[in-house]
Parts: structure tokens; C-alpha cells; sequence
């Protein structure tokens, strides 16, 4: 099985931030929108390499995502930024007519995503964002797993042609994916090859994931990690063909059940390839304050949580 | 015929369109359209520097309007039939099924001269303002224009966009507020309180210009003073009547959103003047 090296903890809005500076040094159009979260969103750096580049919109996001709708129009390439709930839900409405139905290129990033944002408790923990970013016709829903991934897929979705969702978090997470592989929006990551339990993920439960399937291989059993990188459009192919092969699956999201990674793979996988499916989410309730470990514990967003999944899976076969 | 004898006949015509679409379509919003139709047919007809024949939706060299209160879709479609953009009979499809004219204007199939979605309301300032953005990045000193309703001021992110945009001293945009006093559910100070205009606007950084939105003369001059580059934008305040021109339905919101029968349209349509020829 292929082994993942941790690299060192990095969070992924740093990712992001070294992407976007990337990214603004190779396309002038290329825009950085932030509604008084520059800071906490990596922006620092591209605001000081490109300070007319950089909007500040203050504490009034509703109104970001217009004005990134109109500079979008003139030729533009904006990137607004805030934290997940506050550049979703609060705005969900905005997003649908400015940037999807108004097919206007703008790109959402959404930094601080899940229970893992940690102390500052519910109101600012969403793990809804994927349902309703995944719900608007034409949005693409990325979620890339570790920095290296995240500062990649923010390049990538800079010269996307349409509205992107990039969706990454704040703790630092193990970075183990090659910093020189281009990312490709729309392609389901293999990072490792098994036969008896597909474990598909997205974001830093990737790396669970591949804790999970060495544990596993220990034990006799051989997972097969898939990393979905990008929700949507789903890359079905990767999906069925690994179900194919391992006959059962564990679907890991930080994320609720409803509308998330899950549903989108349950949905592929009832109507291609009725298969035994279990999940690793965020049930049905609202975070609370913790360390994001102790949250990750508690709602069995890690290898131990995974393991017990995939076990079940395998015995349902 | 001098420009305002010129604009009042055109005005005329838009307004037959208006009644003429919303009882074919048998839906819509005929009265705010009809208010607010001198101030667009001044806007279209005199005061915005655009051409239809080298329209993109990037706005390059052009002046841009963004309408906010998307449901004001029949005045919207028939100025910019009237100016060239698409046919005039295309005006006959609005709300049918298959149309570019969308019961609130989209940009899906790309009916030329819309440059954005609207309908859900309060939103069309800030896009206005990014455009407006946009242009003085790329140093051009072209303005945009956008028309905002005064019940749609209830809207907060109305007022997150005028606040961002004095901040950023947008003064190339120029909004307009159809201010008829009228909403869907009854007279605006009844609904919503949104008290006066003239002051909130000042208030937050812009420079507020009034005017007699059914005054031609009126209306240009308010375009006028709203071009100085003095670091503001600029809110015109146009004093308008809901469903004006049709006797019937002035001056009251019961024609907000409500189409006139095949008998009431008729009505309508004598008492406004064919003057460019019927679609």
C-alpha cells in the first residue's frame, strides 16, 4: 500500500493564501475580496503584493458577493473570502442570483469549514455549506485535503470558467500530498489501491482515511482511499469503479448527513451500483466548542470512527 | 420636434408595450413599469452612452444599467427593444415558455443588453457598484446606472452597498430610486417606514439630487448634475406615480403586480398614443 508521509502540520487557509498570491502573479484579473477577515483568510500576502487588487468590503458579505458579481462582469476574476457559514448561508440567496443564475465568474472561498474551526462553538461552525453550494445549478464544489492540495485547487479554480466553492479549514492538518501536482477540478483522487472497502473522503479526513487503511492492512484488510476532492461535479467513473472492485464503502465528510459528500455518493452509487454504504458525518446537529481533536473524537471524525465504519461496511457485503 | 417632445412620444410607445406585454403574458408588473417609464426612456433614449450594435455584457467603452427591481422587466424589455437590442416582437414573448424575457430579466440565454440577473430584490446596487468598480480599474470614466425601488430600499444590502460605495468614492455610479410610495402590500410608509430618503442618502456619503421623474426636462437635468466627478455617487430621487398614464391604474398599488383583462387593456390603450408603431 503507498504510504503518505506527513510533511508537516500546515493549515489549509495558508494553502489557499499561497495559491491566490500564485495565482495573482499569472493573471492580472485576478482579484482578493474580504469582508474584514483578510487576516484569518491568508490574504495578507496577496494584499501586500497587489494592494489595488485587494477590496476590502467590511463586515457586510451580502453585499461583497454584488460587487465581486459586478467586477466579475467587467472581465474580472474575484475571490471573496470569509468563513464558511458567513460566505454560504448568509448569503445563499446572493450567490444563487449574482453568481450562479447571473453566471458571473466568481470564486467562493471558504475558509474555517466544519466542527473543526473549534472554540468558537455552532454559530460559526457550519457543516451545511456543502448542501447548499452543491444545491445551485452550475457551482462547482471543491474541497481539497491538505495544503498542498488546497493552495493547488485555489490555482485551478482561478482559471476555471465559472463559479467555484473552495472549501478549506483552519487547524493545521497533516500535509502529505505532492506540491507539484496540478490540480484537476472535477477528478477523484486514487491514494492507494485495495480490494475489500473503498473508504471515499474529502478534506483533512483524507488523511484519516489513510490512517484508517493502515490500520486496516494490519489487520488482513485492504482499503482503497479515494480522495474527492472536488463534490462537484463528481467524478462517477472513479466512484463506481472502485466500488466495483471492493464491493462496500465508507463515505467521510466533515459535514452533515444531509446534502454532503454522502448523499452525492449514495445518490451515483443506488441508481449505477446498489452497494453497502456507511457514513462518517455530522448526523444531525449544530457543533459546539472544543479543540478541534476533541471535536474530531467526539463526532468520530477520525481513524478509529472510520475503522468501526468500514468494518460494518464489510460485514454487510 | 425638440429631445423632450421627441422622449414623451417614445414614452408613449414604451408605455403601450408595457400594457400590451403584461396582458398577453396575462402576469406581471405592470404599474411600477409605467412610473418609472419617462425616467427610462430619458436614461435610454438621451442621457446613456451605449450602442446596441457593439454591446458586450463586459461593459467595454459602454455605460451600463443594472435594474435592481428585477420586476420592472416590461419597461426594461421594451427600452431595450426600442433601442435596438433585439426585435421589438420579441416583446410579444415576455413570460412564455421559452422566452429570453423571463418574467424578472436573466442573463441564461443572453438577451442582449441585460447584464445581470435580478428579481430577488436589493442586490442590484452592489453589482452596480462592482461594475462601477471595475470600471475605474480599468480607467475609464464611463458611469452605471442603476434603478432601485423605494420599497425595495427596505433591503438591507441596499444600504450595505451605499455605504461600501461613498467609501470607495464611486462617483460614476449613478442610482435612481422610483420613489412612488407604493408597494405590493400598500403605500411604502405604511409597509415598511423607510422615512426620508433625502436625508439617509446624504447621511451615508452620496450626493442626492431630486427630481420629477414625469418631467423630461426635469429628469435630464437631474442625469446632468449626477455626472460630476466629485468623489460621490450619486442618488437621484425621482418623484414618480405608480401606473402612470393609465388613469385606472395611477397613483394606487393595486397594479403592482397584476395584469389587466383584454376589456381593461383596451382602455388602457387608448388613452396612450401609437407612436413608433405596435410590435
Amino acid at each position: 500500500m503507498k504510504k503518505y508521509i506527513d510533511q508537516g502540520k500546515l493549515d489549509t487557509r495558508s494553502g489557499f493564501g499561497a495559491g491566490l498570491v500564485e495565482a495573482g502573479r499569472k493573471d492580472a484579473r485576478i482579484l482578493a475580496l474580504a469582508a474584514d477577515l483578510k487576516g484569518s483568510l491568508k490574504m495578507d500576502a496577496f494584499a501586500e503584493e497587489f494592494p489595488e487588487r485587494f477590496i476590502q468590503c467590511g463586515i457586510a458579505e451580502a453585499n461583497m458577493v454584488g460587487v465581486a458579481a459586478g467586477l466579475a462582469i467587467t472581465g474580472k476574476v474575484p475571490f471573496i473570502g470569509s468563513f464558511a457559514e458567513f460566505v454560504t448561508g448568509r448569503v445563499y440567496d446572493q450567490i444563487r442570483q449574482e453568481v450562479a443564475y447571473g453566471h458571473t465568474n466568481v470564486k467562493i472561498a471558504s475558509s474555517h469549514a466544519g466542527i473543526t474551526l473549534g472554540e468558537d462553538g455552532a454559530t460559526h461552525q457550519t457543516m451545511e455549506d456543502i448542501a447548499l453550494m452543491r444545491a445551485i445549478p452550475g457551482m462547482a464544489v471543491v474541497v481539497p485535503c491538505d495544503y498542498n492540495q488546497t493552495k493547488n485547487a485555489t490555482i485551478a479554480a482561478a482559471v476555471w470558467d465559472g463559479p467555484v466553492y473552495l472549501r478549506f479549514g483552519r487547524p493545521a492538518v497533516p500535509n502529505f500530498t505532492d506540491p507539484d501536482e496540478p490540480f484537476e477540478i472535477g477528478r477523484v483522487y486514487k491514494m492507494n489501491d485495495g480490494k475489500d472497502v473503498s473508504i471515499i473522503a474529502c478534506g483533512h479526513l483524507v488523511w484519516e482515511a489513510l490512517q484508517a487503511a493502515e490500520i486496516l492492512e494490519a489487520e488482513g484488510i485492504s482499503a482503497e482511499v479515494l480522495n474527492v476532492a472536488t463534490v462537484k461535479p463528481l467524478d462517477v467513473e472513479a466512484i463506481i469503479a472502485s466500488l466495483k472492485k471492493t464491493g462496500c464503502a465508507v463515505v467521510a465528510e466533515e459535514h452533515n448527513a444531509a446534502g454532503g459528500l454522502g448523499e452525492a455518493v449514495a445518490g451515483v452509487v443506488a441508481s449505477a451500483l446498489p452497494t453497502p454504504i456507511e457514513f462518517v458525518n455530522g448526523k444531525d446537529k449544530f457543533g459546539q466548542s472544543g479543540t478541534p481533536a476533541e471535536l474530531m473524537k467526539a463526532w468520530g471524525f477520525d481513524a478509529a470512527g472510520l475503522i468501526a465504519s468500514a468494518r460494518k461496511a464489510i460485514s454487510r457485503k | 420636434m425638440n429631445n423632450t417632445q421627441t422622449l414623451a412620444k417614445t414614452a408613449s410607445q414604451v408605455r403601450r408595450d408595457i400594457v400590451r406585454m403584461v396582458t398577453a403574458a396575462k402576469s406581471g408588473h405592470p404599474g411600477g413599469s409605467l412610473g418609472i417609464t419617462d425616467v427610462m426612456t430619458a436614461l435610454f433614449f438621451s442621457e446613456m452612452k451605449h450602442d446596441p450594435a457593439t454591446w458586450t455584457r463586459d461593459a467595454k467603452g459602454q455605460e451600463a444599467f443594472i435594474l435592481s427591481a428585477g420586476h420592472l422587466a416590461p419597461v426594461y424589455y421594451s427600452v431595450l427593444a426600442r433601442s435596438g437590442y433585439f426585435p421589438v416582437s420579441e416583446l410579444a414573448t415576455l413570460r412564455k415558455f421559452g422566452t429570453r424575457l423571463q418574467g424578472h430579466p436573466c442573463v441564461t440565454d443572453s438577451l442582449p443588453g441585460v447584464f445581470q440577473a435580478s428579481g430577488s430584490l436589493g442586490q442590484g446596487l452592489s453589482c452596480a457598484a462592482g461594475i462601477a468598480l471595475g470600471k475605474k480599474l480599468d480607467g475609464e470614466t464611463n458611469r452605471v446606472f442603476c434603478l432601485v425601488g423605494d420599497g425595495e430600499s427596505e433591503e438591507g444590502q441596499i444600504w450595505e452597498a451605499g455605504m461600501w460605495a461613498a467609501h470607495h468614492q464611486l462617483d460614476n455610479l449613478v442610482a435612481f430610486t422610483d420613489w412612488n410610495g407604493q408597494q405590493i402590500d400598500g403605500p411604502v410608509d405604511n409597509v415598511g417606514g423607510i422615512g426620508d430618503l433625502r436625508d439617509k442618502w446624504t447621511a451615508f456619503g452620496w450626493e442626492v439630487i431630486e427630481a420629477d421623474g414625469h418631467d423630461f426636462e426635469s429628469i435630464l437635468k437631474a442625469f446632468e448634475l449626477a455626472s460630476a466627478a466629485n468623489g460621490k455617487p450619486k442618488m437621484i430621487l425621482f418623484h414618480t406615480e405608480m401606473g402612470h398614464g393609465v388613469d385606472f391604474m395611477a397613483g394606487t398599488h393595486k397594479w403592482h403586480g397584476k395584469a389587466p383583462s383584454v376589456e381593461q387593456s383596451e382602455v388602457a390603450l387608448k388613452q396612450l398614443e401609437e407612436t413608433l408603431g405596435d410590435y
